[in-house]
């Protein structure tokens, strides 16, 4: 086996060093009725790299890769062109194969990417300080409910109709479980829910998502003047962290609490995971926080270097009183996250930025051209909905058989919302005018 | 030359050395000082040559387009150094043992990283139809059957998103099975002195009360206490026990069948933490010991990197009592092919979903890099890594138990647990002697955990490792441990010297945080 390096010659004499005669001795406080005789059987036994290779790739074989045809899914997750720089760099082996930077002298490379990405987040979402990231946006969603619960005192958090269903019901998981209300409004493809009007004196906060899962931008300054009134908290969640190459960020609009999905910047599809959920919030929040930060110091020498810091908050330190029960960040993701957004600079993700703004805009007027179609959006990033006259997850289906990914039925994050006609469709700066050309057409043919 | 506190000399081309490392640039041979990417702003450069746009009005409504983001501007070899620069300040498992004890640091095959990488399974958006993501729906299906096959239980939730969501994906199941029962009125969690920081931290962020259990002289849980938590008269009120085995000393709970029946006959769920499953995978099933749910930590039995701290995957194997309360999303097979069930209300055959955890399905990259982990070692390479696992802690045990203080008798299982009697009146501490093996080219075990012997240092050096490694890493930290037995423990307290930072000020990094960089 490639992997195992002990020799027999190398087991009989660490067995002898040991003083034991066989490595099944070794397991004798194990009751015998537990243990296995052999190897488990009815499961393959060992194969080479040529075999695993074969088997794995026949499975791939069997997806449709988005990059293969016309695609135009977002809804949450976005195809981005990701620099080959980028996966070049997340492989090398110092920043892959290390552990948490527990021994900081041994791990400044990692601790100043992570100064560095707790920078560029609170810089994107217009905030003060930032994390060293999430599992994903969705558990950053309900992670900021928890914190403003905390703050506030207050148990009853405002859901709007216009946040990702996953999010929601991932918060709504943790309030059915840990014990607060969670008030969801119903889904809001108009985008023209009343929020200011569901915060009352035990509301803890309100929580929005810019743009919304059905694509609307919004300006949301008086909610969060009308939060602030009722000494309830604003939390803003972004799904499409491109979006905030060109949009007022959360931070300018009054946000107390941002939680965002990194994924757009730096990491592939990968059937939705592993993401990277991005957490940042104001300075006087900072020990409510949860998850590592990483913060700057000297060393013995007086120079400047980095270390996780404000660890009191933290499970391994507090036990049963921390902040929060996570351990890990996402922080391979978070690498190549930055990594990105540092190829990319100023220059070039706002341009990124508007780039897919474009493309979407294009789009919306493609399709809103087509037949049985009609785009719902006044204002949008680089996704929008579009009402069909057939219901959406047939055309999904169909166009799917001739080859055009078109979207994402509404029905499938909002089952029996009556949503049936409802289609999601997003833009990226990898969708050519002939993508776009390829699914307006085949729409138009199947409705 | 002048310093400033950022360890760069504050002007280029200053004739004087720098204090600390001698040299005029501040560098050290291959160990290069390297600013913050912000302090290396070029603006209006830019490391992406991006396609042109097509003509078209902003449709932003009543939202202004932002002002400025404030990120530098830099070129593809610039950014390309940067991170490589920043890489070399870091140890990993690629570099050297890493023996940190309950973390599982062991050889992370590129393979791995080749499959993770396919379009088949990289480039599938979470919400395409289902006919287009049945190879993505296979690896799913696939690493379920070889995860309950070794676990020996009946089901698997596969969206956890790491150890410690694992142990709330558990735990919910535990109180959802309650509620279910109407006894949601079972408010206890019994949990070892001896438990990682998650689980009492997990118990409580879901309302439980957590009952401390002592640990024995032996270094195993406390039998006797934990029975009488069990007893009929306190017995009703207990949820369940969070126990990890092996425990967190490295050893064997012996009397875990018994526990496992005293806590079934109380009425409530046994959590087993799994962070120490490479001790026995492929040669003990945790449903032969009684277990209702276990996490698995994908990124410490079946290699998927740690990446400096994630991204990780938890994946939870439940017994026929938890399984109805299986989170969404979970894949079933239907004719022919792969069914993802996403919504809670649409789950048939008696499943009562207790909710969903995350977006999307789970850490699908981690799922293609651990079967490709599982099917190079089929499950007789399994049974010869946790061997090898166990073996290669018990020769490091046995090599250093002369020399050091192994807190309890063996046999360990994969990792070896020492506490700092042997230094005693010497003036090293445990953290001393973790800095010293920095100054020597290893990663420190872990040290201060478990809590339940003073200074301890916990040593997991993974099946991975070759009898020559071993042996250098025996002789070095032997001899660590000899000369601080003689003394000097100037030498020690100084220690490291030759990393790219010495020690670092905690405190003030605490008391005054600073955690971003700032434009003067």
């Amino acid at each position: 086996m490639r992997y195992l390096p002990l020799t027999d010659a190398d087991r009989k004499a660490m067995l002898a060093a040991v003083g034991v005669s066989s490595v099944d001795e070794l397991f004798r406080d194990v009751p015998a009725s537990a243990r296995l005789p052999g190897p488990i059987a009815g499961l393959d036994a060992h194969q080479g790299e040529l075999e695993v290779e074969r088997a794995l790739s026949a499975m791939a074989a069997r997806s449709v890769p988005a990059g293969s045809v016309p695609s135009f899914l977002g809804a949450g997750a976005y195809r981005h062109h990701v620099p080959a720089t980028v996966d070049y760099l997340i492989q090398r082996g110092e920043f892959l194969t290390a552990y948490t930077p527990y021994q900081p002298e041994i791990s400044q490379g990692t601790l100043q990417v992570l100064f560095e990405f707790q920078t560029q987040v609170a810089m994107l979402t217009g905030m003060e300080v930032a994390n060293a990231s999430m599992y994903d946006g969705a558990t950053a969603c309900a992670e900021a409910v928890m914190m403003a619960n905390r703050l506030t005192r207050r148990s009853r958090a405002v859901v709007s109709g216009g946040v990702h269903p996953h999010y929601r019901d991932t918060t709504a998981t943790l309030a059915r479980m840990t014990g607060f209300d969670l008030a969801g409004l119903p889904a809001d493809p108009a985008g023209a829910e009343d929020l200011a009007a569901q915060v009352d004196e035990s509301t803890s906060c309100v929580v929005v998502q810019n743009p919304s899962v059905f694509g609307h931008v919004q300006d949301y300054s008086a909610l969060a003047r009308a939060c602030q009134a009722k000494g309830a908290l604003l939390v803003v969640v972004v799904t499409e962290a491109m979006s905030l190459g060109l949009l007022t960020p959360p931070g300018e609009m009054g946000a107390d609490i941002v939680a965002a999905e990194g994924q757009s910047l730096g990491n592939a599809l990968n059937f939705g995971g592993p993401y990277l959920g991005l957490f940042a919030t104001r300075d006087k929040y900072v020990r409510q926080m949860p998850g590592r930060l990483c913060g700057q110091t000297v060393d013995a020498e007086g120079r400047r270097g980095f270390v996780l810091t404000l660890s009191t908050r933290e499970q391994h330190i507090r036990r049963e009183k921390a902040t929060s029960n996570i351990c890990t960040n996402s922080g391979l993701c978070a690498l190549a996250f930055s990594i990105h957004l540092s190829l990319l600079g100023e220059g070039g993700f706002t341009a990124l930025a508007r780039l897919n703004h474009a493309k979407a805009v294009q789009l919306a007027g493609k399709l809103g051209a087509v037949k049985g179609a009609e785009v719902l959006n006044g204002a949008f990033f680089n996704e929008f909905t579009v009402r069909l006259s057939k219901p959406a997850a047939g055309v999904v289906d169909t166009l799917a058989q001739r080859g055009v990914l078109a979207g994402v039925p509404a029905s499938r994050l909002f089952p029996g919302a009556g949503l049936d006609d409802l289609l999601l469709v997003a833009a990226t700066e990898t969708n050519t005018e002939a993508d776009m050309d390829a699914l307006a057409k085949a729409l138009g043919e199947v409705l | 030359m002048t310093m400033n506190n950022q360890g760069r000399p504050t002007d280029v081309g200053t004739p004087d050395a720098s204090p600390v490392t001698g040299t005029f640039s501040g560098n050290r041979g291959l160990q290069m000082e390297e600013a913050l990417i912000f302090e290396q702003d070029s603006p209006g450069q830019c490391g992406v040559d991006l396609p042109g746009a097509p003509t078209t009005e902003l449709r932003l409504g009543a939202v202004r387009p932002r002002g400025r983001v404030g990120l530098p501007g830099l070129s593809e070899p610039s950014v390309v150094r940067h991170y490589t620069r920043l890489s070399q300040k870091n140890y990993s498992i690629d570099t050297g043992l890493y023996p940190l004890g309950s973390c599982t640091m062991k050889h992370n095959p590129r393979l791995n990283e080749k499959m993770a990488r396919l379009p088949g399974f990289a480039d599938v958006h979470p919400l395409q139809p289902e006919s287009t993501v049945q190879g993505a729906l296979a690896v799913l299906d696939t690493l379920s059957h070889w995860l309950i096959t070794l676990t020996g239980m009946p089901a698997l939730a596969l969206s956890p998103g790491a150890g410690a969501h694992g142990e709330m994906c558990g735990m919910m199941a535990i109180k959802a099975a309650l509620e279910a029962r109407g006894e949601d009125r079972r408010k206890r969690v019994l949990v070892p002195d001896s438990a990682h920081g998650t689980n009492p931290a997990t118990a409580a962020a879901l309302g439980f009360v957590v009952d401390p259990v002592p640990a024995m002289e032996d270094g195993r849980v406390d039998a006797r206490a934990l029975m009488d938590k069990l007893a009929p008269a306190n017995g009703v009120e207990v949820a369940g026990i969070m126990l990890t085995n092996p425990n967190t000393c490295g050893l064997f709970e012996r009397d875990i069948v018994a526990i496992s029946e005293a806590v079934h006959a109380a009425g409530a769920y046994f959590y087993c933490d799994g962070a120490n499953f490479n001790a026995i995978v492929g040669r003990v099933r945790p449903a032969d010991l009684g277990v209702d749910a276990m996490h698995i930590n994908l990124h410490k039995t079946f290699s998927t990197p740690h990446g400096g701290g994630g991204p990780g995957s938890g994946p939870v194997v439940l017994s026929a009592a938890l399984a109805p309360f299986a989170p969404v999303p979970f894949v079933v097979r239907d004719g022919q092919g792969f069914r993802l069930v996403e919504d809670g209300g649409a789950a048939q055959g008696g499943a009562r979903p207790f909710g969903r955890m995350k977006a999307f399905h789970g850490q699908m990259g981690m799922f293609v890099r651990a079967l490709a982990y599982i099917l190079s070692h089929g499950a007789d390479g399994l049974w010869q890594a946790s061997g090898d696992a166990v073996l290669n802690a018990n020769y490091v045990m046995a090599k250093l138990k002369d020399v050091m203080s192994p807190s309890f008798e063996g046999p360990c299982m994969h990792e070896c647990l020492f506490d700092d009697r042997f230094l005693k009146g010497t003036g090293v501490s445990t953290l001393d002697i973790a800095k010293a093996l920095i100054d020597e080219g290893y990663h420190p075990m872990t040290v201060y955990f478990p809590l339940v012997v003073h200074g301890a240092m916990l040593i997991e050096p993974t099946e991975t490792e070759s009898k020559r490694d071993l042996d250098r890493f025996i002789a070095t930290l032997g001899a660590l441990a000899e000369k601080a037995k003689q003394g000097d423990a100037g030498f020690f307290q100084a220690a490291p010297r030759h990393t790219p930072r010495r020690r670092l000020d905690e405190t003030t990094a605490a008391r005054k945080p600073e955690l971003r960089w700032k434009p003067e």
